[in-house]
């Protein structure tokens, strides 16, 4: 029996394989016909990174220029600033996202009432549902220069009040703030599904040996929910060096005055190509980002795959 | 000890509640903006308790000119017609790719993986849209980002191929076709799963205006939050619809934004009871068997 299998194997070939299961293969065309084109396709276009690219000549036409592009990006002000920009709100985001989430899917699993349970962990759901657009619509509304609500409360106080749109410093813990207010509910269902999970004769052992819900807490929930958290953290770590464009734009848009601490790669690669009209620099600044951000998956992975073989990616 | 026990569930209610509202007042803070007189607003700014409600924003929303209405209708046919075909081209592959008689699965599920890995970024993007003519027309807001995604792909496949083989494998005996195991068989078994992807998609095509930033110039395919980000970004836009001068300062412009803001939120909001239980279930369900 175990010698017949590889023989067959051997001489299965892809084609009749597809002759086997048309009907399988036909399912997949769609999807693989879409991968192909804006997964695979687009791989050449990576090309006018290298050129003076003009749209009338093409990609095969225009003239070449080697690093220019690059070294131009890097030369300027700009490429450390977005650099670290991208990383800092990624990493203050993850970091502050994973805190809240942890905390508010342990505090939630204490929660006797069913109903309660049920509806708070719906009602924190909700911002998920919101677009960018509305949310830079609530950002407004609260920290606008002339009506904002902040703005008001410090006028009201007696204070005088400060215009926010015009100043970078605070839009960092803004804009980390808002990812967190929309993501929590999102990543709480992961962590109390993991939470429900965990063996529940560990508290009955606990209780028996006297400890309160404090310590068991402290002693066991958030020990086992340890591996699932480093592996969630790991995972997001490997997409740091890419923003949410539509959180950005919606929220930050045009407004230069706060580049300083809010512009991103995305957002910067975005308005070189629309804005200044340079798809060469612009693509050379997304294979910078395409890279990196390539090789930080790959080593998230690497190291998930040491902490835990079964949740690697691949 | 009870005295000590009640006193940790009173403070971790308390806690809870006010997490929960602090996710659900700031909309509501939009809500009360877009009922406030607009004279209130200019005088004392936003506010939760306004001294003058008044319905003149959304008067003038209803009377404005047709833009609204047809953003309206674009966001429902494409959030419709997206979501639909993608689901089944998702749900398609999906079966391709857990069906353990097609021996090449692996690799061809590799296909869609690496490109979760590594992207073009945004100007190949760009240029294949060009190339393809998917540029100003309902395609632009279709077909690009938000038809297909692996990670819905891979959710699905992961929950099929956890359907027991010894059903499928009894169907074969019976004589049943790939095609009657996919239709008959997998994809009403794989309702829970093509539902949470249903939604995912949904979601994605009603919130999204990267598309349409990128591709589209025509007003009459605004999407409502593309429509949404007009208003807040061109101050012309309000006036426009609101078919009057630009000097005219006793129309709504702060509160008419807030309503329309509101309006395009209320399917979401309508529809949110239900879709939450889905997205809960589904990802309890992908996380598990992930």
């Amino acid at each position: 029996m175990e010698h017949a299998i590889p023989k067959r194997l051997k001489r299965y070939g892809f084609l009749t394989d597809i002759r086997r299961n048309p009907v399988s293969y036909l399912l997949v065309l769609p999807a693989l016909l879409y991968t192909i084109i804006y997964g695979y396709l687009t791989l050449p276009y990576m090309v006018i990174a290298f050129q003076k690219f003009n749209y009338t000549k093409g990609i095969f036409n225009s003239e070449w220029v080697g690093w220019k592009n690059f070294e131009f990006f890097f030369n300027s002000t700009a490429a450390s600033m977005v650099t670290w920009n991208t990383i800092k709100l990624n990493v203050l985001s993850i970091f502050f996202g994973t805190v809240v989430a942890l905390a508010f899917a342990i505090l939630l699993n204490e929660i006797r009432s069913k109903l309660f349970k049920r509806i708070s962990q719906s009602t924190v759901l909700f911002p998920y549902f919101l677009s960018w657009i509305i949310v830079s619509y609530i950002v407004y509304s609260f920290f606008g220069t002339e009506h904002g609500l902040i703005n008001n409360f410090i006028e009201r106080l007696g204070g005088e009040p400060h215009n926010w749109y015009a100043d970078p410093k605070p839009w960092t813990w803004i804009l980390v703030g808002l990812s967190v207010w929309k993501e929590v509910g999102m990543s709480a269902i992961i962590y109390l599904a993991a939470i429900t999970s965990i063996d529940d004769s560990l508290y009955e052992a606990a209780k028996m040996d006297g400890a309160n819900r404090w310590q068991q807490i402290k002693s066991i929930t958030i020990p086992m929910l340890m591996p699932t958290v480093s592996i969630l953290t790991l995972l997001a770590i490997g997409k740091i060096f890419y923003s949410d464009f539509g959180m950005f734009y919606a929220i930050i848009g045009d407004n230069g005055l706060l580049y300083s601490t809010t512009d991103v790669i995305d957002t910067y690669t975005y308005r070189t190509l629309r804005t200044s009209g340079s798809p060469a620099i612009a693509m050379a600044i997304g294979m910078y980002q395409s890279i990196v951000g390539f090789i930080l998956v790959l080593s998230a992975n690497w190291i998930v795959k040491k902490v835990n073989k079964d949740s690697a990616m691949f | 000890m009870n005295i000590r026990i009640d006193l940790f569930q009173s403070v971790n209610t308390i806690f809870i509640t006010l997490f929960a509202l602090a996710c659900t007042l700031p909309m509501l803070l939009v809500l009360v903006v877009s009922f406030t007189d607009e004279q209130t607003i200019m005088q004392n700014g936003y506010s939760f308790f306004p001294e003058q409600f008044s319905l003149e924003a959304y008067k003038s929303v209803f009377s404005s000119n047709g833009q609204l209405l047809q953003s309206y209708s674009i966001s429902i046919f494409v959030t419709f017609v997206g979501t639909l075909a993608a689901v089944v081209m998702t749900g398609m592959a999906g079966y391709a790719l857990a069906n353990r008689q097609v021996r090449y699965r692996n690799r061809l599920a590799l296909i869609f993986f690496i490109t979760m890995l590594f992207n073009a970024g945004l100007v190949p993007w760009y240029m294949i849209n060009d190339l393809l003519g998917i540029k100003d027309n309902i395609y632009a807001l279709i077909i690009p980002s938000l038809l297909f995604s692996p990670f819905n792909l891979f959710l699905v496949k992961n929950f099929m191929q956890e359907l027991p083989e010894s059903l499928l494998e009894s169907a074969r005996i019976d004589g049943a076709n790939d095609a009657y195991i996919a239709f008959r068989i997998v994809f009403p078994l794989s309702l829970p799963v093509l539902a949470t992807i249903a939604l995912f998609y949904g979601l994605g095509y009603w919130n999204n205006w990267f598309n349409a930033i990128m591709l589209i110039d025509s007003e009459n395919l605004y999407p409502l939050q593309y429509l949404l980000y007009k208003l807040q970004s061109e101050i012309n836009m309000i006036n426009q619809m609101q078919g009057i001068a630009a000097s005219n300062i006793t129309a709504p412009t702060e509160s008419f934004k807030m309503a329309i803001a509101i309006i395009t939120i209320g399917p979401i909001v309508f529809l949110y009871p239900f879709l939450q239980r889905f997205i809960i279930k589904g990802l309890i369900v992908g996380a598990v068997k992930g």
